[in-house]
């Protein structure tokens, strides 16, 4: 299998992991406050409707726009994504924010659903609401991953099976440890993410501007290696940087 | 006509939030990035300079975002001793 694919299929697996995890936390504080039968209803037709959308764009994509324009743009977009979260992930990782805490967003989430009134009897529309659209956001920016990722070197396919595979795995384990969320290395997994989108990103854009890299796509390897070095040490500098300043105050 | 207004305006929050959210120069950065690329690539630049300005310049925008929040984050310094 080449490289380039190997690090496509980890990144759109990983990116979609960690998003249906946010969308997990939902789905569970649904169903364990209002009923399951709502919350996997709302969260099958926000499955369906993001790969309807897959099939419908996707395809037009690769089809219609010319081959550098869409690089030029997804390379552009996965460049925007990549940087938004590796900055996000460096600034947890350095402690100059706070980790995302599934714990207490699960528990924000019951609190909220507890205070609204539940209907006797029928489907419950709130529960299904709520789980439809923690769901349907978590995964546009799968979707938006998938179709970047797959339209740039006509790898739809791949991409989706990659999403697909995280789906399913994330299901399948989140129905064993659904309220153990918080175990997972989630900040660990958005960091080596927004490396590979920021990586995807150079090179498609690159590519798209008439760049020639050395040894074609043995380069996303290379730049994700780069990438991956300034990260840490990034963290290293800041992390050090921020313990100092607590250890003066 | 009210309604296409709402649904059209929740979508333009909606992008402007993914794309821009509080790291607007995120996205300048990127635009300049894939510029800068492209005028490099077509003016007759030795290959080695093109190949390196777009990772080198991803890394100063990276570094200048965090750079910001880092400064952000900081109280502000007290006049006088």
């Amino acid at each position: 299998m080449r490289s380039a694919n190997i690090v496509l299929l980890v990144s759109v697996f990983l990116a979609s992991a960690v998003e249906m995890v946010e969308a997990l936390t939902v789905v569970v504080a649904v169903g364990v406050t209002r009923g399951w039968r709502s919350a996997l209803e709302g969260a099958a037709v926000a499955l369906t409707t993001l790969a309807a959308l897959v099939v419908a764009i996707g395809p037009a994509l690769v089809h219609y726009v010319p081959l550098n324009g869409l690089r030029i743009a997804v390379g552009a977009l996965l460049l925007v994504f990549g940087l938004q979260w590796l900055r996000k992930a460096l600034l947890r990782a350095s402690g100059l924010k706070d980790k995302h805490d599934e714990d207490a967003i699960f528990t924000e989430q019951v609190a909220e659903l507890k205070a609204s009134a539940r209907p006797a009897k029928g489907r419950d529309s709130t529960a299904f609401a709520v789980a439809f659209k923690g769901v349907f956001l978590e995964g546009l920016e799968v979707v938006v991953i998938v179709l970047t990722l797959g339209a740039a070197d006509h790898r739809l396919g791949l991409a989706a099976v990659g999403a697909g595979a995280a789906v399913v795995v994330v299901a399948g384990v989140g129905a064993v440890v659904s309220r153990h969320l918080a175990g997972v290395p989630e900040n660990a997994m958005k960091m080596a993410v927004g490396i590979m989108l920021v990586s995807f990103g150079t090179f498609w854009a690159g590519e798209g501007v008439g760049v020639h890299w050395p040894g074609g796509e043995v380069a996303l390897p290379v730049l994700v290696g780069v990438y991956a070095v300034v990260a840490w040490a990034t963290v290293s500098v800041v992390g050090r940087g921020e313990r100092a300043g607590v250890e003066v105050a | 006509m009210s309604l296409v207004r709402r649904y059209g305006s929740a979508f333009g929050r909606f992008w402007w939030e993914f794309l821009v959210g509080d790291t607007p120069e995120l996205l300048l950065g990127a635009a300049l990035v894939v510029v800068v690329g492209a005028v490099l690539a077509h003016q007759g630049v030795a290959r080695p300079v093109v190949v390196a300005a777009m990772p080198v310049l991803v890394i100063a925008l990276l570094g200048a975002s965090v750079r910001r929040a880092q400064r952000a984050g900081r109280p502000p310094r007290r006049p006088g001793g």
